[in-house]
């Protein structure tokens, strides 16, 4: 038994002075005063615990980067409860086995909870469809090529239905790569002004759209992954207008960077989909606002040193999020006044754990004792040395931000505590 | 005469600093023109020019500018050295550092790369052309010419013409003129165009002619073909058709405009073989300002 006192509690939308009691994993009894010593969070904010429906553990393969343990530990720190992971590992996690050997280590490393997402196609070579029953029944949550969109449209028509005869949802990363064709940062000033090649937002619209004409052709829902274009928001906000079942995320560098982020050629700021121009930012924030834009997500993609020390060109793509997320995206839309922290909470774990069918997303009597306490008055810097994942590789360093995680408790255990 | 350790670009020097250089350039022109070969600025200095894309002429400029001032010279090969077994831009740096060199001159086909290097190293370090990203003394050389010819850079007009996108010469030219006072015009296919170039201070134009109109300078970039198999153009034919040079277009500069090149030169594709050739052509003297400047830019740099 714990007992989590004089807390304000996010319950049905709304911060209330409780008491919880917590009693085999399970949220037994929520109440105004509940007897007995526990935990003082006077001054404290209970959230539903956190859900990061898209990031990269490495592991298998890429351990140099990040492992399950180290990541999950990022996760926890961060203030996650549960974690989704992609399958762009060595080897794809595109079959049972791996999909069984991320389970039984997210269990060794006993953190948060980890949520394989499983590959749509065989290796995410984009050919044949990955063995997707097998990886449902060994745990999968979702599926995606992540990384690469399936060029094939009849091969990822094919994908969605045959996903949906297992209840699995496919998670779309966007990208035309004949168009991308070799670029590293957003096509633009900033491209023009420091030489690097660029893209153009057409390369990830024309993908969003993509999937939102099969989805709409077939009624099957399908997911958007980290959305960063202002006309991707526009072509979801239609679509969800006239009844297509798409939902979709982005990530914190998309609503709160731009690209000028890049004039000093930092390859922490290189990142796929690119960081792109303020009307973007700005019209990711509205899409967060008005529900076109369902969740935030990090895409947290841990780099080991060597692979970001390099040339632009060279350096790999990625941001390591967990540990920053909840403060970047608190601070950013919530203290800004954007969003009410109900709705960020809704974005960070309430919408994801309903998009993928997971228990979770809200406190209340006799639901998994998974939630996150913060202290949303505590201002902070962002020093990546400070970061528990292996992956240091942030452009928001030095940031002032608002909002941090006390404690992280999962099924009734503290898996995290600030020192 | 630069205030940084290193020459990474245009954009970050004042016009004071351009015009010092300049001026530097001009006195090493006017003795280069005498006859006079040796000098002893940079003697017991070593430079070692690192190239990761080929060139000759800018190598070949920068090496003889070295030797000229006094200096030991190095030609690291990066297809011989350990760049190919793998080793990291900021490894090699440390080693040539540790080697005790004063000036790294790097070629580099990512933009960006000498500013990594910059940070890395102690030595001072010239850019000779990162990416899509700066050529800046291939910028400084051209204005060596300009002003040689016309007195001062200050009133000009400028307009350069050709593949825009992949210039890191018309960049530099960009930025350099505009801080100069110059007016600065830019051609290229729509498909060879960037973003962004009218917010940094040139005149984007839609014609030849209107590039060229009242123009003093008059300055072609090279074509590569392989912008052709990017689908960037249909052929070289029609490039030279409706894009190139000629002597048609020439007409509707001033009369004593110059006709100007980075070379090497396309024949016939962005400029016509009577231009190369022509009256009006000042692209050997830009050749010729090159070894002057990039003196000069050691000098800068000492």
């Amino acid at each position: 038994m714990k007992l989590f006192k004089n807390a304000e509690v996010l319950l049905g939308g709304e911060l209330k002075k409780a008491d919880l009691l917590i009693d085999c994993g399970v949220i037994r009894k929520i109440a105004p005063e509940i007897e007995g010593d526990g935990y003082d969070c006077k001054g404290l904010t209970v959230l539903p615990g956190l859900v990061d429906m898209h990031v990269h553990l490495r592991e298998p393969g890429f351990e140099k980067k990040e492992d399950i343990e180290s990541g999950s530990r990022a996760a926890v720190k961060g203030g996650f409860t549960q974690i989704c992971c992609m399958p762009n590992t060595k080897p794809v996690c595109d079959n049972k086995v791996v999909v069984s050997y991320i389970v039984n280590r997210a269990k060794e490393a006993g953190l948060c909870k980890v949520h394989p997402i499983g590959a749509i196609t065989e290796g995410e070579k984009g050919e044949t469809l990955a063995a997707i029953g097998g990886m449902k029944s060994a745990g999968a949550v979702a599926l995606s090529d992540d990384g690469v969109s399936v060029t094939n449209s009849a091969l990822m028509a094919n994908a969605m239905k045959y996903a949906s005869d297992f209840g699995l949802k496919c998670l779309c990363h966007c990208e035309d790569k004949s168009l991308v064709d070799g670029g590293v940062v957003h096509e633009g000033y900033y491209s023009t002004l420091t030489g690097l090649k660029g893209s153009i937002r057409a390369a990830e619209d024309i993908m969003i759209a993509r999937e939102i004409c099969l989805a709409e052709s077939l009624d099957l829902p399908v997911h958007i992954c980290h959305v960063s274009t202002y006309s991707g928001v526009q072509l979801i906000r239609e679509a969800k207008a006239r009844g297509v079942r798409v939902t979709a995320e982005t990530c914190p560098h998309y609503f709160i960077l731009t690209d000028e982020a890049i004039k000093d050629f930092d390859p922490n700021t290189k990142v796929n989909p690119p960081i792109r121009e303020e009307k973007d930012r700005l019209a990711i924030v509205e899409g967060l606002k008005d529900g076109t834009l369902d969740c935030i997500v990090t895409d947290h993609a841990p780099h080991h040193e060597d692979d970001k020390n390099v040339e632009y060109n060279y350096a790999a793509f990625g941001i390591s999020g967990l540990e920053t997320s909840f403060a970047l995206s608190y601070t950013a839309l919530v203290r800004s006044g954007t969003l009410t922290l109900a709705e960020l909470t809704d974005k960070m774990s309430g919408h994801p754990a309903q998009i993928l069918g997971l228990r979770g997303g809200k406190i209340a009597e006799g639901e998994p004792a998974d939630f996150t306490v913060v202290d949303l008055n505590r201002q902070w810097t962002v020093d990546p040395k400070k970061f528990v994942s292996k992956g240091k590789n942030t452009p928001f360093t030095g940031r002032k931000v608002y909002g941090s995680v006390k404690y992280t408790v999962v099924d009734g255990e503290i898996k995290y505590e600030e020192k | 005469m630069l205030k940084q350790k290193d020459l990474l670009g245009l954009y970050e020097l004042s016009a004071e600093e351009i015009l010092s250089v300049l001026a530097e350039g001009a006195k090493l022109k006017a003795a280069l023109r005498k006859g006079k070969k040796q000098f002893s600025d940079l003697a017991g200095k070593s430079v070692v020019t690192l190239f990761y894309e080929n060139s000759t002429r800018t190598r070949c400029s920068f090496d003889l500018a070295a030797k000229n001032l006094g200096a030991n010279v190095v030609n690291l090969g990066v297809a011989t050295s350990s760049v190919q077994k793998g080793e990291t831009l900021i490894d090699t740096g440390k080693t040539l550092d540790a080697q005790q060199n004063d000036y790294m001159i790097l070629r580099h086909p990512v933009a960006g790369a000498p500013r990594l290097l910059a940070k890395t190293v102690k030595a001072h370090v010239i850019n000779a052309g990162d990416g899509m990203n700066e050529h800046p003394t291939q910028a400084l050389l051209d204005f060596l010419t300009m002003q040689e010819r016309f007195g001062s850079i200050k009133g000009l007009t400028v307009a350069i013409m050709g593949d825009i996108s992949h210039s890191r010469v018309a960049k530099s030219n960009l930025y350099g003129l505009k801080k100069l006072g110059a007016e600065v015009r830019l051609f290229a296919p729509s498909t060879l165009m960037p973003f962004g170039l009218d917010r940094m201070g040139a005149k984007i134009c839609r014609t030849r002619e209107e590039a060229v109109e009242g123009a003093d300078v008059v300055m072609g970039l090279r074509i590569q073909l392989e912008r052709q198999h990017a689908g960037a153009f249909p052929s070289l034919g029609e490039y030279a058709k409706y894009y190139g040079v000629n002597e048609t277009v020439m007409k509707y500069a001033k009369k004593d405009a110059i006709v100007m090149h980075p070379a090497p030169v396309n024949r016939g594709v962005e400029l016509t073989t009577a231009l190369i050739d022509g009256e009006q052509s000042y692209i050997e003297d830009q050749i010729f300002s090159g070894l002057a400047v990039r003196m000069a830019v050691f000098k800068a740099l000492a």
